[in-house]
């Protein structure tokens, strides 16, 4: 059988309110349980709601699954369901010619027609019988059959209508209904859960009654390694990683926030996970929020920020009073397309130069960046030892693709986890008193004989009172730059993600386009071609090894969603010449193209 | 502890005659006074003149970011509810840059006393008219005088719901601890307006509320439950007509059923009070009240809803066997 059988790309596409979303990931967690690894793509507009049945109101969801190990959300679609006339010409082109098209047919009336502003005799769904297998199903009427009997308005009919979908495709793929209603059953409750209940069983048995059998599909199982496995999204990962810390460093944490898309879903997931030992507080804005966190940290709690780039363009003065008092510190940023209020739902790495320098005076912070979501939980263990250990914030990147993509994940052994021994109040040494590794005591506000003043002011090395001395200026600039230089010596071993070093080419990313770049070298190796990859955690520090590893490839190129900024850093410490690859369109790298666009890059 | 020993042996850095002086005194001996301990005491600083205050202070300080000390106070005190966090702060540092996070400290009624050292003027920076200026006020970056009104900072935070309001002066050392006490005991934010002279930049702003030959015509003292009487011989009192504040003879003389009784729980006349702008002013406590406390509200939701354990946290929600 060909591997493209295993692989199946399915993107959802509805109005805003036509919960689409919830489809998605009720679907793809149904995927996961089934034995299919999956990961996903949520593509919604900055607007709550735009104007009913429009294009700019159109939300998507696309995920990929298959019995093999996946790494993205995958290019163009083997199957579109769509809500309207409206998301279907929006995403018509993404779906692959002969692919199949759900269209829920009372979305492409007159009306449907005239608010996605398409003439009034033009009806797409002839263009699509010619290029698509179609399948076509008046869902609303469907919907309303099923819960004839329950005497609800239309609103709530047509809320039930992703029900009937999500059972017509859990039936098509055979995924275990038994699971995905009882995850339904669990996620609502009362009269909604009955509803929900009945039409999800309307449209598992639509596809039977409705004589769909041809495009029924049957997933074998991917073999994952034994253990308890849960679904897990970017933001989860992060909060779920924050637990992990207050569990491992045995300090309580204060998360500090402050509304912002796409980072606004780590305070969410804070405030309903309850985790033990994490006090969350919504601030009045960013500045207040990086400057309670450092607060805390003084106190003796680890402190914890999450933004986007806009606002950690306001924290940016917290992050060098953080420098100055080398108190811990995580800062998330969750990137999106900027600048200024840009796109605020579509995914970029553009923030990595700001992440790197976008502070004032000499203000050296480590930066670690997130590939996955299931990254981010390991990443938040590695932040907070380096914060914790070393006294000094540290700058944690995502972006809008990973805080909203789901994966498969198995749920972690306690014991495994990152040991993390957080600099102790020590009051035999004075507040500036380094120790061997250049780090200073954290003594919590309330220890006794443990008064001290810190301030953003310079600091007398040692006694930490304020000094405008030259010497001491020039010396403890570069004690703090040392510090941080000091973390690599924690860094686990520099080793390529794909290939080797006897491989002709090395393809650098970091990010969020871990899945693309993984799925393209793949590609290419299958190919025959000698290509490996190296995605990059730490991007500041650089891993002490990376430089030599550089150094064995004829050539290199370096992949990012952004115009050149990993690039240049990695150029000022090269001298081969490198090629780059970069996009800022919202969107992820297609493996495809990109697999395309790396071989042009090899044979020029 | 006596006050001398609450002071760092840093040098202190104001110049010679600042109203500063007097502050950093009286906080030290009413630090004495209740028995401050300092490895449980935490002033906390943003930037400006004042902002220097616990470089001067032996207990835990943090001299912050200008403006937001209500901010980074207010992580302290989420980390550490029970630790005796103190808000040292200027009129730019508190009322212009940091505004934002002193209504939102305010409204959320974290429990710190907050020093607001008002002297009218920017001083570290070298004399820029400040939010508290007076309209005509000369400066360095207003020759011809200034255009703005001036804000008030009691009825400032009367808008924002403060639960403690009151006014001293770096000149009244008897009456400035009596407040710094009040402002400590009160279970809250706590906002001390302290008029400081700059003596450098604006000197005499105050003035007419502190020179003995003319305070007793520029200023009355309120206290909760006594009347307010005004005048060199009592004679006046206050009342108000049409939300304004009047001054009135007691007719008869001496008769005190018609004099305007302070009540520090009545908003409507605490906020006529703190209106008064002028030339005659109040100084004590305007208004108080006893409302939930921001820090032990998080902290009384945090138990009521239960902690989970990370095994909890890992495996709640949908979860399967491979």
């Amino acid at each position: 059988m060909p591997d493209s059988s295993h692989k199946i790309v399915i993107l959802l596409a509805g109005d805003s309110g036509d919960g689409v979303q919830l489809l998605g990931s009720q679907l793809t967690q149904g995927a996961a349980q089934s034995g299919q690894d999956v990961r996903t793509l949520s593509d919604f507009p900055a607007e709550i709601r735009a104007p009913k049945g429009s294009i700019a109101g159109i939300s998507g969801f696309q995920f990929q699954m298959a019995s093999t190990a996946v790494h993205e959300p995958g290019g163009q679609a083997d199957v579109l369901v769509v809500f309207n006339v409206a998301a279907y010409v929006k995403y018509r082109d993404q779906l692959k010619p002969g692919g199949i098209l759900l269209a829920s047919t009372d979305g492409f009336d007159k009306r449907s027609r005239a608010l996605a502003k398409l003439a009034p005799d033009e009806d797409p769904l002839e263009e699509a019988r010619v290029s698509f297998r179609t399948l076509e199903c008046n869902f609303q009427t469907v919907t309303k059959e099923a819960l004839k009997d329950m005497d609800l308005g239309i609103k709530a009919v047509s809320r039930a209508k992703n029900m009937v979908v999500l059972g017509a495709l859990t039936w098509m793929y055979a995924f275990d209904y038994i699971m995905v209603r009882e995850a339904l059953a669990n996620k609502f409750s009362g009269e909604l859960a009955k509803v929900n209940d009945k039409a999800f069983m309307a449209g598992y048995y639509l596809g039977e009654t409705a004589e769909w059998s041809a495009f029924k599909h049957v997933m074998p199982s991917h073999t994952l390694p034994k253990g308890t496995y849960r679904t897990l999204s970017g933001s989860q990962g992060i909060a779920m990683g924050l637990a992990a810390v207050a569990h491992q460093s045995q300090r309580e944490l204060v998360f500090a926030g402050y509304p912002i898309t796409p980072a606004s879903d780590i305070l969410h997931e804070l405030v309903r996970q309850r985790s033990k030992g994490i006090t969350t507080f919504q601030a009045e804005d960013e500045i207040a929020s990086v400057t309670a966190a450092i607060g805390a940290s003084f106190a003796g709690k680890m402190g914890v920020t999450a933004s986007s780039g806009p606002g950690i363009s306001l924290k940016a003065e917290g992050l060098g009073l953080a420098v100055m008092l080398e108190l811990p510190l995580i800062v998330i940023n969750v990137q999106r397309g900027g600048p200024s209020t840009g796109m605020p739902t579509k995914m970029e790495q553009s923030d990595l130069m700001q992440a790197l320098h976008g502070r004032h005076g000499e203000a050296p912070m480590p930066v670690i960046a997130i590939k996955s979501a299931s990254h981010a939980f390991d990443v938040m263990l590695m932040a907070a030892k380096y914060a914790m250990e070393a006294m000094t914030p540290v700058m944690v990147l995502s972006d809008a693709f990973i805080a909203s993509s789901a994966e498969p994940w198995r749920i972690p052994d306690l014991s495994q986890l990152l040991q993390i021994r957080p600099t102790e109040a020590d009051i035999s040494r004075m507040p500036y008193e380094r120790d061997a590794k250049g780090v200073r005591p954290w003594i919590p506000v309330g220890t006794p004989g443990g008064a001290h003043r810190l301030g953003g002011l310079e600091k007398q090395e040692g006694s930490g009172e304020v000094s405008y001395d030259a010497d001491n200026h020039q010396a403890l600039v570069q004690a703090r730059q040392a510090k941080v230089m000091g973390i690599q010596s924690s860094y686990p071993e520099l080793t390529l993600n794909l290939g080797s070093k006897s491989d002709d080419m090395l393809v650098i990313g970091w990010g969020s386009t871990y899945g693309s770049i993984h799925t393209a070298t793949e590609q290419l190796r299958r190919q025959g071609h000698a290509v490996a990859h190296l995605h990059l955690v730490h991007i500041y520090p650089l891993h002490p090894d990376l430089d030599a590893v550089m150094a064995e490839f004829k050539q290199l190129v370096v992949v990012e969603m952004n115009q050149g900024q990993l690039v240049n850093v990695l150029r000022a410490r090269c001298p081969k010449h490198m090629a780059f690859i970069g996009q800022t369109s919202g969107k992820p790298f297609d493996a495809l193209s990109l697999t395309e666009t790396l071989l042009n890059t090899m044979s020029s | 502890m006596k006050a001398k020993d609450y002071l760092t042996d840093q040098d202190v850095r104001w110049c010679p005659g600042c109203g500063d002086y007097s502050v950093l005194k009286q906080l030290t001996e009413v630090f004495e006074a209740i028995g401050a301990d300092p490895d449980n005491t935490v002033l906390i600083s943003g930037i400006g003149c004042s902002s220097r205050l616990p470089y001067y202070i032996n207990t835990y300080g943090l001299h912050g970011l200008h403006g937001r000390a209500p901010a980074i106070a207010t992580g302290v005190k989420l980390a550490s509810p029970d630790a005796d966090v103190w808000l040292v702060t200027g009129d730019g540092d508190a009322l212009s840059i940091g505004g934002n996070h002193l209504i939102h400290l305010l409204r959320r009624n974290v429990n710190v006393p907050i020093l607001l050292f008002n002297n009218e003027v920017y001083g570290l920076t070298k004399g820029q008219y400040s939010p508290t200026s007076q309209p005509g006020q000369h400066s360095r970056s207003s020759p011809l005088g200034s255009i703005d009104q001036a804000l008030n900072p009691l009825t400032l935070a009367m808008g924002a719901n403060a639960s403690f309001i009151a006014r001293s002066m770096d000149r009244s050392p008897a009456h400035l601890r009596e407040m710094m006490i009040a402002a400590k005991a009160h279970h809250g934010s706590a906002l001390l307006e302290i008029y400081q002279n700059c003596n450098v930049f604006n000197d005499g702003a105050f003035e007419r509320f502190s020179n003995k030959q003319h305070t007793i015509d520029h200023t009355f003292h309120v206290e909760h439950g006594k009347p307010i009487l005004i005048g060199k011989d009592q004679d006046k009192t206050l009342q108000l007509v049409q939300g304004q504040v009047e001054v009135i003879k007691l007719s008869p003389a001496g008769d005190l059923s018609q004099a305007w009784t302070h009540d520090i729980h009545d908003p409507i006349k605490a906020y006529a009070l703190a209106r008064m702008a002028g030339d005659l002013r109040p100084f004590g406590i305007i208004y108080q009240c006893e409302r939930p406390v921001h820090e032990q509200e998080v902290h009384r939701a945090m138990a009521e809803q239960g902690q989970q354990s990370l095994e909890v946290i890992l495996h709640a929600g949908r979860i399967w066997e491979v």
